[in-house]
């Protein structure tokens, strides 16, 4: 009995940065934004009681607010595919025993260090200009360039393509889970005659499903959470003509231009129930289409 | 390859077969090398073209894929360096110890924090994992606002606070989870035998865990010093005055003051601001590749 309770002390005295940490910085927050959601607050004076004021307005009144939504969920609709895709068709092509692979890996992977740094993001701001290389790069093939982010069309595939150039990270995990599919099923597969197609359908995307799960869950909530790209490109506004107002940009102007707290934390509030849903959904219903091996029914 | 013994064929068609198989397997995986190739360059063109571009004269920067400038304008770099109020010098210094510290703090916490869950028994554990396991999916947004009130109250806008003390409350669950997830594979029998001669398990962390984590203390603190060096939305927030401005806010700094008429300049200091990032990272690769392997992140 002494023993357990000195355990449990030193479990206790271990977690004290995080319990800290959890409630100054994580649960209470979550709580008073909450609050301040139904509230009107400037910082100057103290929050005043508004009642549903906030989320009534977010949703009845205020164009911005679609506009926010209607960029962020396609951004996030092309962005998290794209860059699956992508991540998934380089990393089976390293996974067949090229000698290579630790070359290519390093090199695709690179990108997805430098992708959230803020040269990125003004090299990119640069690269899609009207004289800029994109277009030098279409012109060798004949095609008419565009301003490609200063026309509300098109910006959004700026940032699209940005978060394809950085595939790296879910790469890395795919090819982790690639490695472990069993050759022989691909062997035994193949003398029997199975196309490759019908072995990608058939052998890896099912033995794949926890790690595509994986990182589906996390490219999304990332998707999301995209800020300072889209901030940097869009001069910190969201422009051309709102085209580029992600959320975040969206939330970020509201609390720290305009100072209106109430209602950026009601935004808030809204971005986590978002992602909460998104996450629930994914969860809930991948043991449709998620088998893991060693799972017992 | 084994042969089945059911069905032995002709020997001499079973070698043509084989032969074949292995040049088309060639031929494939040249057509591979020069695909794989060609993606290469795609992703690394933008670099070069940004490193190309730090030493160009501002004439040919636009209008203009060639990578080679007809002259080199070195000058970007030290006429960017003290292009803004403040020189880089100072950016610098404040980025290195935002970092420094935050490491350290992030070091610390986690491990601790990562300890208790992955050795240690006590009431509410599971509870308290899960609720970790949650604070992955918040986004910053969801927090920032009642920070923000907080660090305000507590007078610690402008100042480096709001960026290093969370650091030390171990604000960043990836951390945790990549070091649990390691500290679970350590053999248990070390701590029970450490156990069973008396150590404390406060003692058994510093003698005994930490030791053996080198490679996840490695991984946490690559990944947690490129992060913050490149951590913009609170510095943003927090920091207003440019004499503790850090190298990502003066950057941009740079592009709203000097952008539209010093791109060579600004080029070369985003150059510079990515150089640290891309020598760690040359440095740590199979660390870094490791640690998300294993623990699957970002």
């Amino acid at each position: 009995m002494k023993r357990f309770l000195r355990r449990n002390a030193a479990g206790y005295v271990f977690l004290t940065p995080w319990f800290l940490g959890f409630f100054l910085l994580a649960l209470g927050p979550i709580l008073a934004s909450l609050y301040l959601s139904f509230t009107r607050y400037d910082m100057i004076g103290a929050p005043r009681w508004d009642g549903l004021g906030n989320y009534e307005y977010m949703f009845t009144r205020d164009r911005r607010f679609w506009k926010a939504l209607t960029v962020t969920f396609s951004y996030v609709a092309l962005a998290v595919p794209a860059r699956l895709i992508m991540a998934l068709g380089v990393a089976m092509l390293l996974d067949k025993g090229l000698r290579s692979i630790s070359f290519y890996r390093a090199i695709f992977y690179l990108p997805s260090l430098l992708g959230a740094s803020i040269a990125i993001a003004i090299l990119w701001r640069q690269l899609f200009e009207l004289d800029g290389v994109v277009n030098d790069v279409l012109a060798l093939f004949g095609i008419q360039g565009a301003a490609w982010i200063s026309n509300p069309d098109t910006s959004l595939y700026t940032l699209v393509v940005l978060a394809m150039w950085q595939f790296g990270s879910p790469m890395l995990i795919f090819l982790a889970g690639l490695r472990g599919i069993p050759k022989d099923l691909y062997e035994a597969a193949e003398i029997d005659g199975t196309s490759k197609r019908r072995q990608f359908f058939r052998i890896t995307m099912p033995l794949l499903a926890p790690v595509i799960f994986f990182n589906l869950v996390l490219q999304t909530i990332e998707a999301f959470k995209t800020f300072s790209s889209a901030f940097i490109i869009s001069d910190g506004t969201g422009a051309p003509a709102d085209s580029l107002l992600f959320y975040t940009v969206f939330l970020f102007n509201e609390a720290f231009k305009f100072f209106r707290m109430g209602y950026a934390s009601a935004l808030a509030w809204v971005l986590l129930l978002i992602i909460g849903f998104f996450t629930a959904i994914t969860f809930l219903t991948s043991k449709y289409w998620v088998h893991y091996e060693n799972e017992r029914d | 390859m084994k042969t089945n013994a059911t069905d032995m064929p002709d020997q001499n068609t079973a070698l043509a077969l084989k032969a074949a198989r292995k040049k088309r397997e060639a031929r494939s995986r040249i057509y591979k090398h020069i695909f794989l190739l060609l993606v290469s360059v795609i992703m690394l063109y933008p670099l070069a073209w940004l490193f190309a571009a730090s030493l160009k004269p501002e004439n040919e920067i636009f209008n203009s894929i060639g990578l080679w400038p007809s002259e080199f304008k070195w000058d970007n770099y030290t006429e960017g360096w003290n292009a803004l109020p403040l020189s880089f010098t100072v950016f610098y210094k404040n980025s290195t110890i935002v970092t420094l510290l935050s490491v350290i703090g992030n070091l610390l916490s986690c491990s601790f924090a990562a300890y208790a869950f992955a050795r240690l028994r006590f009431t509410g554990k599971n509870l308290f994992f899960g609720l970790m396991m949650m604070t992955l999916m918040i986004p910053y947004h969801v927090v920032l606002i009642p920070q923000y009130v907080l660090f305000l109250k507590l007078g610690w806008v402008d100042t480096y606070l709001p960026l290093i003390v969370p650091r030390f409350l171990a604000s960043d669950a990836f951390f945790i989870f990549l070091m649990v997830q390691f500290f679970r594979q350590l053999p248990r029998e070390l701590d029970e035998a450490a156990m069973i001669d008396g150590c404390s398990p406060y003692k058994i962390f510093w003698v005994i865990i930490l030791p053996l984590s080198l490679p996840a203390m490695g991984t946490a603190a690559i990944f947690s010093l490129i992060w913050v060096w490149e951590d913009f939305l609170a510095p943003l927030i927090y920091l207003n005055d440019i004499q503790s401005y850090t190298v990502p806010l003066a950057l941009r700094l740079f592009l709203d003051q000097e952008g539209q008429s010093a791109y060579g300049q600004m080029f070369a200091m985003s150059v510079l601001s990515l150089v640290p990032v891309i020598i760690f990272f040359a440095a740590f690769q199979k660390l870094i590749v490791r640690g998300i392997a294993t623990s699957g992140m970002k």
